[in-house]
């Protein structure tokens, strides 16, 4: 390093003051000792008589213990979802689907800060983002899609638009209840029925969210929910009486889930990884943009498809980026995930913990330089403070591959096309940031961006009238919005 | 030295520093913090009274009350400042004698600002010769929305010669500017000209100071003391009258410029009713029970 | 004495150009126990070539603007208009009446007329503006795959060949196609059709050849980012479909039927090799009352 003449200007922005513990209250949550399947409205226990624990991933104590649905139990599951489709489901109007939605989504409301507690308990992620963000978005998803329910023909001009019957739907573990809505709720007003099998270390809010489906008085067998591992997911894909697949995860099962179904005549719909580049020109509004990266690859813990993991700076602002990017994730608050005032929390399960351990070390062996701010961790649970890597090439393996996990891979660029070369060279095409004043400029990266999902001036949004979907090998379909509906239909 | 192209500053994302203002909001400041933020906030306190009706009488009162804020509560700070208008300057000056409350005085032809630079230089004196230890003048808005930033510049770098030894606060009266964009603009050109404090507003329009725009302030004055070195000073006046609200300053602060800021020498309140409500918030605090206006004096 | 008749040579059509086959090879199908004439038979350096070409022209003719690709459609339609006859005698030597081939020839110009209109239309109609709850500024809009593999209907030749490639190309592809293998002889005069149309080198590209032999060229290479089938083998929809997992291509069936039905002509068929975009921006909102500012 060069030798510094002057006194070096710093901040302390790690005072204490104002870190008083402030944790979410826990007592009004009930939860049993065990939970079993959820099949044509009941629930039932697993055929095989096995459970598995899910763990609290902060302390690592366990929460519950939830049923292993084997392939019997799924068959059981597709059988309900066919008998509620044929019986009931399919012989409603729209508009009385539409109401089973809607009340739905209000239960969720009214339900909301029982959800958002049990979503950090058993995922780790902070109260302050499943109560301000996950919880309220998934009762938005019902209510937006309530809506559609008696109008999907409105979403198809000379089109008539029919239901598929059942649908097998798998979420993934980073926003178990809304990446749940955001399959059940398109799956329903489109007049599907469902087996949905929620990530196996976050089942508690899928299952709450049965006893709530019971008392909203869906009809049995319109949504069953079967919780496990891969092999309960790999017994709904392969069930010869499903008529799609709807996945979230990581593009690795994804293409295993395609080959599984290539050749029948299963639709589906995949939500897969992604390694987003945001983009900070010279002329950006530097604070804000800052922000936006911090939400953009903190949020969640990183564990989010669309984080913004690839930052691309603008050489000439980069000393002033970085500084600024060093200052702000000072102010960061990481442990407990009940403390309201915490920013990130516990990394979800042991096994993704040293996935992105293992980055980390590789990022080192390459030669990148690491930056993590001061932070005292819990003793127990799973942690990872914010981490930036510098002096990163294209190839770098921490650049190219996606970690899932509050790690940023930092690069610069010259020229507006070198920074679109550079955003675009990856075969994931989820989602991308640009951050420009300048409007033709921001139109300009926009529309050159090869992702589904392109955050200008902004980052990590979302919105149920918002499609969102990935290009090439981070998947196809949409979710959300009016052109998130055809995934859920047929037509002649 | 050339001049500074003040078209030039930094842009600001109106929705961004929303965004960025909602996480600060969502913090929850409980027990000890709550506590100590209290009473950091008392002691940052300009109170204040710049009233057409204002005499020397209800000036002594208002210097009565900063020292003493609320005597039944045991180790209570005082406020940091009593602001006034330059013409009682001299009451306030000896009604504080003997504390550590300083006299702040408005100037330059508060609050609109429109005169000449020799009315405003002079009083400017006239509150320093009385002895006032800060001057918080208003800038010339009129001429900053003409574009003519060399002359704001130059007119708050004259009163700052003016000021002496007391410390210049420069009132940028965001409500009049309209966007984020020029109150970054207001700030750098305030700051380079040699405000020891900037602040956001006079109280007589509204808005008057908000978290969005002080978060806007305070990042001018992060980016000014990189550039610098220098600290300068952040004053939101105006509007901020409960403490929970002043409890959310003080996490911007903190999390924007850190811990050094968080003394009266770099942060204060412009407010006339927010002492009363932190009071009652410390007597909660203290207590356990929630308190009535009543058992607290309005002066 | 009699006139000795030139013989046409069909070769295939890569990036604007009609080499022969870089294998050398031709086959000759039959009709009626007859050849009808010495035709390319494609290798999988030929796909590799004709991918190449597809991809460098793809962003060109993404670029162009909506209105211009409309034009070129239509211009498409026009140069076919007056090679009418080639491919009527076309079509009759591939075994087709002379009243059928007629309606067909008839038909594919209309066909590509009705594509032509779409293409300043089709992101007007499924775009959307959402009205999202925060202050932001978000709008959904269609944009092309990118390359396209046509595996061409093996039964219509000319009218299946061009409602394939037409919706493909309308919004932005660029394609590379599998022509019939038993009835290539018109997408090789369409090839000319093209060539002499304004439409850029490499946006369609049309190779004949065994589709046994060729099928997992399409489905493996990882440049091509989708495929349009258009025949009846499950086994082929079976392969293609676990070949093209590698990189996530898209994978669009339409197994064979009667081309002449209305149904072909609709624009959910561009939408099916178009991807959605949505875009976010925030919107200030400083009022005059300066409520949020």
């Amino acid at each position: 390093m060069a030798k510094k003449n002057k006194k070096e200007i710093t901040l302390d922005l790690s005072s204490d003051w104002g870190l008083a513990p402030a944790p979410e209250s826990t007592s009004h949550i009930k939860l049993k000792k065990k939970y079993d399947l959820f099949i044509g409205g009941k629930f039932v226990k697993p055929k095989s008589g096995k459970y598995f624990d899910t763990i609290n991933p902060a302390t690592e104590e366990v929460l519950a213990q939830i049923a292993e649905a084997d392939d019997k139990d799924v068959d059981l599951a597709v059988k309900s979802a066919r008998k509620a489709y044929d019986n009931v489901w399919s012989k409603l109007s729209g508009k009385e689907r539409g109401k089973y939605i809607y009340r739905i989504a209000r239960l969720i409301q009214e339900r909301a800060r029982e959800f958002s507690v049990i979503e950090s308990l058993d995922g780790g992620k902070t109260i302050r983002e499943s109560r301000d963000i996950d919880i309220p978005l998934a009762a938005a998803h019902f209510f937006y899609h309530a809506g559609w329910a008696d109008k999907l023909e409105y979403a198809f001009p000379n089109r008539k638009p029919e239901a598929l019957g059942v649908v097998g739907q798998i979420t993934p573990w980073n926003f178990p209840m809304l990446m749940i809505a955001w399959k059940i709720a398109p799956a329903l007003a489109t007049g599907n029925t469902v087996v949905l099998k929620p990530a196996e270390t976050t089942s508690l809010t899928a299952l709450k969210l049965a006893e709530l489906f019971q008392d909203a008085g869906l009809p049995d067998g319109v949504v069953n929910i079967v919780t496990g591992h891969g092999t309960t997911g790999s017994h709904i894909v392969n069930h010869p009486d499903v008529n799609k697949v709807a996945f979230t995860g990581s593009t690795g099962v994804g293409k295993i889930i395609m080959k599984a179904i290539a050749g029948t005549n299963k639709k589906s719909t995949m939500e897969l990884g992604g390694k987003a580049a945001n983009i900070i020109m010279e002329d950006a509004p530097l604070d804000q943009a800052v922000e936006g990266v911090i939400n953009g690859i903190f949020f969640n813990q990183g564990h989010v498809c669309c984080a913004g993991s690839r930052l691309y700076i603008q050489e000439s602002v980069y000393p002033i980026v970085m500084r600024k990017l060093k200052d702000r994730m000072q102010a960061l608050v990481v442990g407990d995930p009940m403390d309201k005032n915490t920013d990130i929390g516990a990394i979800n399960s042991k096994k993704q913990l040293d996935t992105i351990k293992n980055y980390i070390k590789l990022g080192k062996a390459e030669g990148a330089e690491m930056y993590q701010p001061k932070c005292n961790l819990p003793k127990k649970g799973y942690w990872v403070p914010p981490t930036l890597f510098t002096n990163v090439a294209q190839s770098s393996t921490i650049a190219k591959e996606e970690i899932f996990g509050p790690v940023l891979a930092i690069q610069t660029f010259r020229t507006i096309d070198e920074v679109i070369n550079k955003a675009n060279n990856t075969p994931y095409g989820l989602s991308a940031g640009v951050w420009s004043d300048k409007g033709s400029k921001v139109f300009n990266l926009t529309s050159q961006m090869k992702a589904g999902v392109v955050w200008a001036n902004t980052y990590n949004k979302f919105d149920p009238t918002s499609p969102f979907g990935g290009y090439k090998e981070s998947g196809h379909g949409r979710e959300g919005g009016m052109q998130g509906l055809e995934a859920y239909l047929k037509f002649d | 030295m050339a001049k500074q192209d003040y078209s030039l500053s930094p842009k600001i994302d109106q929705v961004g520093i929303l965004d960025r203002v909602a996480r600060i909001t969502a913090r929850s400041i409980k027990n000890e913090s709550k506590m100590q933020g209290l009473m950091m906030a008392l002691n940052m306190i300009d109170l204040t009274t710049l009233e057409g009706a204002d005499t020397d009488e209800k000036v002594k009162q208002l210097c009565y009350k900063a020292v003493h804020l609320h005597d039944s509560i045991p180790n209570l700070p005082t406020t940091a400042a009593v602001c006034v208008y330059p013409n009682f300057v001299k009451t306030a000056v000896k009604a504080l004698k003997g504390s550590n409350v300083k006299v702040a005085s408005v100037a330059t032809a508060f609050p609109s600002g429109h005169s000449s630079r020799e009315i405003k230089l002079m009083d400017t004196k006239i509150a320093v010769d009385n002895g006032a230890h800060e001057v918080d003048m208003v800038i010339s808005r009129g001429k900053f929305h003409s574009g003519e930033y060399n002359f704001v510049h130059d007119e708050i770098a004259a009163i700052k010669e003016a000021c002496g030894k007391a410390r210049l606060k420069v009132i940028l009266e965001t409500g009049e500017l309209g966007t984020f964009d020029k109150v970054r603009r207001a700030s750098d050109i305030a700051m380079d000209a040699g405000a020891d404090f900037i602040k956001t507003s006079t109280g007589k329009i509204k808005p008057a100071a908000t978290l969005p725009v002080t978060l806007v302030m305070l990042e001018a004055i992060k980016d000014h003391y990189y550039n610098t070195g220098r600290m300068v000073g952040m004053k939101p006046a105006g509007g901020i009258s409960n403490s929970k609200l002043a409890l959310q300053y003080l996490i911007m602060v903190k999390e924007t410029l850190g811990g050094q800021w968080l003394t009266n020498e770099w942060f204060r309140f412009g407010a006339s009713s927010l002492a009363n409500d932190v009071l009652m918030q410390i007597a909660k605090q203290n207590s356990g029970n929630y308190q009535s206006k009543d058992y607290f004096s309005i002066d | 004495m009699e006139r000795l008749e030139i013989l046409k040579t069909y070769k295939i059509y890569i990036g604007g150009a009609f080499p022969r086959t870089e294998s050398g090879r031709y086959y000759a199908p039959f009709v009626n126990k007859t050849p009808i004439g010495n035709i390319c038979l494609s290798s999988r350096k030929d796909v590799r070539n004709a991918v190449v070409a597809a991809r460098s022209a793809q962003s060109g003719w993404a670029g162009k603007s909506a209105a211009n690709r409309s034009q070129i459609l239509y211009r498409i339609a026009e140069i076919l208009e007056g090679r009418r006859a080639q491919f009527q005698s076309e079509l009759e030597l591939q075994g087709s009446s002379k009243a059928n081939a007629t309606k067909e020839i008839n038909a594919t110009i209309d066909r590509l007329i009705y594509f032509a209109g779409w293409c300043d239309k089709v992101t007007q109609v499924f775009g959307s503006v959402n009205p999202v709850a925060s202050s932001h500024f978000n709008f959904s809009t269609q944009e092309p795959t990118g390359v396209v593999g046509i595996i061409a209907p093996e039964d219509s030749s000319l009218l299946g060949l061009v409602s394939f490639i037409a919706p493909v190309i309308a919004s932005g592809n660029t394609c590379v196609v599998l022509a019939s293998e038993n009835m290539p002889l018109c997408s090789i005069t369409f090839a000319e059709v093209l060539a002499t149309s304004d439409v850029p080198g490499g946006v369609v590209n049309i190779l004949t050849g065994n589709t046994k032999e060729l099928l997992e060229h399409f489905g493996k290479h990882m440049d091509v980012n989708a495929i349009f089938y258009g025949r009846s083998s499950d086994d082929e929809i079976k392969k293609l479909q676990t070949l093209a997992i590698d990189n996530l291509k898209r994978i669009k069936i339409k197994s064979e039927g009667d081309y002449l039905n209305d149904k072909w002509e609709n624009p959910y068929l561009i939408l099916d090799f178009m991807e959605v975009k949505t875009t976010w921006h925030p919107i200030e909102a400083i009022s005059a009352t300066g409520s949020v500012y």
